[in-house]
């Protein structure tokens, strides 16, 4: 870095070199790993001959078909987000503001939805409210509200955390005083810990749309054939029908969508005083009142138990629901499962080998994230100092959270066609599959660190200066002591993740060390002797780490700033 | 209208906080709770609140409010800091309990206007929060405790946060508001000048037990033991013969042990005891020296400015009986 | 401290033992581009594949110790994926040789020119699986398997009621209710399944869709969707008839596995089969022609069953037990020209959903 040691404010030039320096990796890497591959798809599909046809794609944006799978998506993904935002601030509360045994145990439970692969999870719902399901008499089967009810399953985990994490550490004494002064709890909610609470909820909520809106297993898998979202219906007409017009033409709806949503949540996350004043507090005793939020909770966490137990107890009976227990599906993981008489290498590798490959990745995966979330963090927590530099900040707040909005197979082809030329003929590169990872990563750790490090007291980093501290010493020394435990949990929600990320790395070349669920897809798709079983008893394998590493960081005790 | 509180307990996980208080403030009185960090006042005023589970009974006026919830015990709240509503401006956050009763625009404009002139902030009623300074938000704080006239006001180390001189002065300002609204309040402090400024009975509190309670004046003259007499500001406590020959000097009746303060001791060449000066220091007021006396020990005592004295030097003191005070237990 | 110090610790253990990626790859890439088209005998050959590729890593190690090449596989979705990824980067492909394409996707590789022409040694047996229309010869047929729909007999057989037998037999009403498959545009079997139909009917097609829809026929998603759920022999479900492989009843045998308790009807199959070339513009096509050469061989052939749940196309393969006895072949499956189907894919697909949305 360009910049000396500054005194005082330092000059314009020392500022902007040092921004510059911050900001070269990131945008060098979303610029190479997101930027480029859209746009070349995009491009791809709207330059028809080497002229651009914009006429084809306005006539795509006319078809009806278009304007019901724009209005199935926008919908299904705003009711599922204010569902589990609806389930998730009682059970955040439940879970971060009160103290009872176990709750570390429930919190990392209920992240779990997040790594499971959507085709296993798929089947076990299925399962569930089928024909002849156990819960087949609620005639859910194939309706939206099996897909509605997909997708606060696997999201609302997102909620939980972001929302927990910030009412972990607002201070309570206002609303004290507002019920000392005659506020009823609800009314306290209202006027003065929802205030406080907002722009955490916001952030959250913007998260999960978006994972809603891309979601693309949830809706093919439990929704049947009648219900398509943009994210299918990009992938039918890539993948299926080789439109790339259309598909060109739907991906840039997708991104204008995401793009006015962002702004649209950057305004209503905004708070006259961004650095709210954190507090330590110690979580209490839950008390007769708080029996709403602990009965939400317990409902919650049977929902998400439901599927996961159908996966559990599928895999322990390998012949049907009346053949009794056993442990076959799990010992065939470690070979390569044969069954007598039946012959059959249902595995290319053992689940072990598998787990090891999923793992290496999402180390990979989570130091990518926390470097590239790191460096916007700092850049996005510095005080601005002129206007072009507080809208080049909010810019960038935006830009990084693109990627999630974006359809992986737009990303993932995108990735094949533009980076097959030297210099940046990355497509054989290891590195691909965990950077894609990062990049839907890099959102979650982003928004964790920011309040972290934007609550940290300027004045801390000025005193560091004028005692002789450089900028990279006053980082250290000021900085990572706040920072290192949110970097820790923001590195294992990354970690979690990518376990389970199957999205857009699917679309991409792979050698042939597949990952877990990559194996696990492979185990369901093929009729075998213990092909389904052995499928659910390798998710259940899936979710047993993840759950373990969840409660690992969970045994760092962030103990307070993390907003979402 | 009176506060009575009978047998009050609460415990933080098993650990008692606070065991089996009993008091009553009768209206309109300002009652101090005082004692050192730790000793379970601020866990009583939150206990008395509502706002941790507690066993014992608290009413009001005769009624039992202890089965209610904080916000229907009319009990207003008021702590060191940070409980001002950092989103709305300084008029809405007086007002806040007047829109919870639905006062009417007009009745809360005029009470707000009402209360900012009653704490010194007129024409404040647009800031934000934290646009005003520590001293300020306090006052906000007070005229929003006091915007819906409730049965009893709490306060949580109210001043706690200020700087020295700043709290001096509005310790006199919050007894002058206190009394003008006619309001009953409970104080917590751990400085005993706060208390002495603004309350009329005092309650000292030790390791979660209720020690002495009564008019500041009675608790003042003759606090129960030892520990609460340091507290309240006296500088030794002298014991057996020591204390006899301090009593007989001061003209007062003999007693096991007395609580002495830094001033009861003055150079007096009448004085009735004798001793040698130790060490000696100047200030504005006075001179402070400390005298080993004969059958005492090494005391303090004070000499005016113009009487010239030395380290070594013999001299003679008096004693003020209105500077001393007979402690009650030995 | 103590109670973060663990854990920390127990992170970085983690974090350590799984030594990250980023080594292990960097010298198979920099191998790669000598991008002049010639690699001596002995460097490395990169097979393109969809997922559900698998051959035992025995023989690839003997194919790798015999021709001195380097096999190195990319794998890359489905069949319909990886299809259009090849004719995305024809100026740039992927690998030297792709595998995976099979009659319904073939159309639309050939139309593009993916691949380039060779035609090594075929064993007896292969010419009948060759592509009608494949005139230059890019493709090598390497497996087959049928798409046909499985009968639960022991349900049949409790119920006293006789299994259907042809397609027809789907819209009888004495069947009502009792079909699932798996849709057209969400799954390779599901657009066969149609193909079948297409075969059958002619363009007479989307009335018998919509008998078999009146009929009570679910569709649903995917196979496994199918096969694992709603398939009373398969997961416990409500649905005695299901769409699925011809080769399905070798797994669904009695515990002492002297029968099957399904079976797949013959007069609604309808043939898949899955080639494999070379790609025109590949960087190695020596060695591509050797995998191409590679996948014809006995050993290949007959780990196919195994590995990849299809028949081999070669003659005297050997099947695995359990397939011989109880997965019949058709004798005449259905087929639908490559070309034809690449023409009218959407036009079909379309009309598919309109009708199945109904």
């Amino acid at each position: 870095m360009a910049a000396a040691r500054t005194t005082g404010g330092g000059s314009t030039a020392g500022r902007l070199a040092g921004l510059a320096g911050l900001a070269a990796l990131p945008a060098v890497v979303l610029g190479i790993f997101f930027v480029l591959p859209v746009s070349g798809m995009v491009a791809r599909g709207l330059v028809d001959d080497g002229a651009l046809d914009l006429a084809g794609v306005l006539e795509v944006l006319g078809r009806p078909r278009t304007g019901r799978v724009l209005w199935f998506t926008v919908w299904s993904s705003a009711v599922a987000t204010t569902v589990a935002v609806a389930l998730g601030l009682p059970a955040a509360y439940a879970l971060y503001r009160l103290r009872w045994p176990g709750r570390r145990v429930v919190r990392a439970c209920l992240l779990v939805p997040f790594v499971l692969p959507t085709v296993v999870v798929g089947v076990a719902f299925r399962q569930l409210l089928g024909e002849a399901g156990p819960l087949g008499f609620l005639g859910l089967d194939g309706t939206a509200r099996a897909i509605l009810a997909g997708l606060v399953f696997f999201n609302v985990a997102v909620v939980i955390r972001g929302v927990g994490a910030a009412w972990e550490s607002l201070d309570a004494r206002p609303g004290e005083a507002a019920a000392a002064l005659g506020a009823s709890p609800g009314h306290v909610f209202r006027t003065v810990t929802w205030p406080q609470l907002r722009p955490a909820v916001v952030s959250s909520a913007s998260v999960v749309f978006l994972f809603c809106a891309t979601a693309f297993g949830v809706v093919l898998t439990l929704g049947g054939l009648r219900y398509a979202s943009v994210e299918t219906e990009i992938y039918l007409l890539t993948v299926q029908r080789l439109d790339l017009q259309a598909a060109a033409a739907l991906s840039i709806v997708q991104l204008l969508a995401v793009t006015a949503l962002l702004l649209l949540a950057a305004r209503l996350r905004a708070v006259p005083d961004p650095t709210v004043a954190r507090r330590s507090v110690p979580p209490r005793r839950p008390r007769r009142t708080d029996v709403v939020p602990l009965a939400v909770t317990g409902l919650l966490l049977a929902f998400v138990a439901l599927p996961v137990a159908a996966l559990v107890t599928g895999s322990l009976q390998p012949d049907g629901p009346d053949g009794g227990w056993s442990l076959e599906a799990y010992r065939a993981l470690d070979g390569r499962g044969t069954a007598p008489g039946q012959g059959g290498t249902a595995l290319v590798v053992p689940v072990t080998e598998a787990l090891v490959t999923s793992l290496r990745t999402a180390v990979d995966a989570t130091w990518m994230a926390l470097l590239l979330g790191g460096l916007l963090a700092l850049l996005l927590t510095r005080r601005s100092r002129s206007r072009t530099e507080r809208r080049v900040r909010s810019v960038l707040d935006g830009l990084f959270m693109l990627p999630l909005g974006v359809s992986a197979v737009t990303l993932g082809f995108g990735f094949l066609i533009t980076l097959d030329e030297p210099p940046l003929d990355l497509r054989d590169s290891p590195l691909l599959i965990p950077l894609a990872q990062a990049l839907v990563a890099l959102p979650l750790v982003v928004r964790t660190l920011v309040p972290v490090l934007g609550g940290v007291d300027d004045r801390l980093r000025q005193a560091a200066q004028s005692l002789g501290a450089g900028p990279v010493r006053t980082l250290v020394t000021v900085d990572l002591p706040v920072a290192w435990r949110p970097l820790l949990a923001a590195g294992g929600f990354a970690f979690a993740v990518s376990l389970g990320e199957f999205g857009a790395t699917s679309f991409l070349a792979r050698p042939d060390d597949p990952t877990l669920p990559v194996v696990i897809f492979r185990l369901i798709g093929r009729p075998g002797p213990l092909n389904d079983e052995m499928a659910m008893a390798a998710s259940v394998v899936l979710a047993g780490t993840t759950a373990l590493v969840m409660l690992l960081v969970e045994r760092l005790r962030v103990p307070s700033v993390g907003a979402l | 209208m009176t506060l009575t509180i009978r047998d009050l307990s609460v415990a933080y996980d098993d650990v008692p906080a606070v065991r089996g208080v009993s008091l009553e403030v009768p209206d309109g009185q300002v009652l101090a709770v005082l004692g050192p960090s730790g000793c379970g006042k601020s866990t009583l005023l939150r206990g008395v609140a509502g706002l941790e589970q507690a066993t014992g009974e608290v009413a009001w006026d005769g009624e039992d409010v202890s089965r209610l919830p904080t916000h229907r015990r009319g009990f207003a709240l008021m702590f060191q800091d940070g409980q001002l509503f950092d989103h709305l401006t300084v008029a809405r956050n007086v007002g806040y309990a007047l829109r919870l009763r639905r006062a009417g625009r007009a009745e809360e404009r005029r009470r707000v206007e009402e209360l900012l002139a009653l704490v010194g902030l007129d024409g404040y009623a647009d800031r934000l929060p934290r646009t005003l300074s520590g001293g300020e938000r306090q006052r906000v704080a007070l005229a929003r405790s006091l915007a819906h006239q409730p049965r009893l006001l709490l306060l949580d180390e109210p001043l706690s946060a200020l700087d020295a001189g700043l709290r001096r002065r509005l310790a006199s300002d919050l007894r002058h508001i206190l009394v003008r609204s006619g309001s009953t309040a409970v104080m917590v402090t751990h400085d005993h000048e706060e208390a002495f400024t603004v309350a009329d009975r005092l309650a000292v509190m030790r390791d979660g037990l209720l020690v002495q309670e009564g008019p500041i004046d009675a608790v003042w003259r003759s606090p129960v033991d030892a520990g609460t007499a340091l507290f309240l500001g006296y500088a030794r406590v002298l014991r057996g013969p020591a204390a006899a020959a301090v009593l007989a000097a001061a003209g007062a009746p003999g007693a096991a042990a007395v609580a002495v303060r830094r001033s009861a001791l003055r150079v007096d060449d009448a004085g009735a005891l004798t001793g040698r000066v130790v060490s000696l220091r100047s200030t504005p007021e006075q001179q402070r020296l400390e005298v080993d006396v004969a059958g005492v020990g090494v005391v303090d005592a004070v000499a005016s400015l113009d009487r010239r004295t030395a380290p070594g030097e013999a001299v003679t003191l008096s004693a003020d009986v209105t500077r001393l005070a007979v402690v009650r237990e030995g | 401290m103590r109670r973060t110090t663990v854990p920390a610790l127990l992170t970085c253990a983690l974090a350590l033992s799984s030594c990250s990626l980023v080594g292990t790859g960097d010298d198979e890439a920099a191998d790669r581009s000598t991008g002049d088209g010639t690699t001596e005998a002995g460097g490395p050959v990169v097979l393109v594949t969809h997922d559900s590729f698998s051959l035992p890593k025995k023989l690839i190690r003997a194919f790798e110790a015999e021709t001195g090449y380097e096999l190195e596989l990319r794998a890359n979705g489905d069949a319909g994926s990886m299809t259009s990824q090849l004719v995305l980067n024809v100026d740039n492909p992927l690998g030297d040789v792709a595998f995976g394409v099979d009659n319904t996707f073939a159309g639309r590789a050939l139309e593009a020119g993916v691949f380039a022409p060779y035609r090594g040694e075929w064993p007896d047996g292969v010419e009948e699986y060759a592509l009608p229309g494949d005139d230059e010869g890019v493709l090598t047929p390497v497996d087959n398997g049928d798409v046909c729909v499985n009968v639960d007999t022991a349900w049949f057989d409790e119920e006293g009621l006789e299994p259907p037998q042809t397609l027809e037999d789907l819209t009888d009403p004495a069947y009502e209710d009792l079909f699932v498959t798996s849709g057209a545009t969400t799954s390779s079997p599901g657009f066969a399944f149609l193909l079948a139909t297409i075969a059958a009917y002619g363009d007479e097609w989307p009335s018998y869709w919509e008998d078999l829809l009146d009929n009570g026929a679910k569709v649903v998603p995917g196979w496994e969707d199918a096969y694992f759920v709603d398939f009373t022999a398969g997961g416990g479900g409500a649905r005695p008839i299901v769409l699925s492989y011809d080769s399905s009843p070798a797994f669904t045998t009695t515990d002492d596995g002297e029968d099957t308790t399904t079976a797949a009807l013959l007069d609604t199959c309808f043939e898949q089969v899955e080639y494999v070339g070379v790609l025109a513009g590949a960087e190695n096509p020596a060695g591509a022609q050797a995998v191409v050469d590679w996948m014809l061989t006995p050993e290949v052939q007959a780990a196919l069953p195994d590995s990849m749940y299809v028949f081999p196309v070669a003659d005297g393969a050997g099947l695995p037990e359990a397939w011989a006895e109880f997965a019949p072949r058709p004798e005449e499956p259905l087929a639908v020209d490559a070309a034809e189907i690449d023409e009218n894919r959407d036009a079909w697909l379309t009309e598919w959903q309109d009708i199945v949305s109904r």
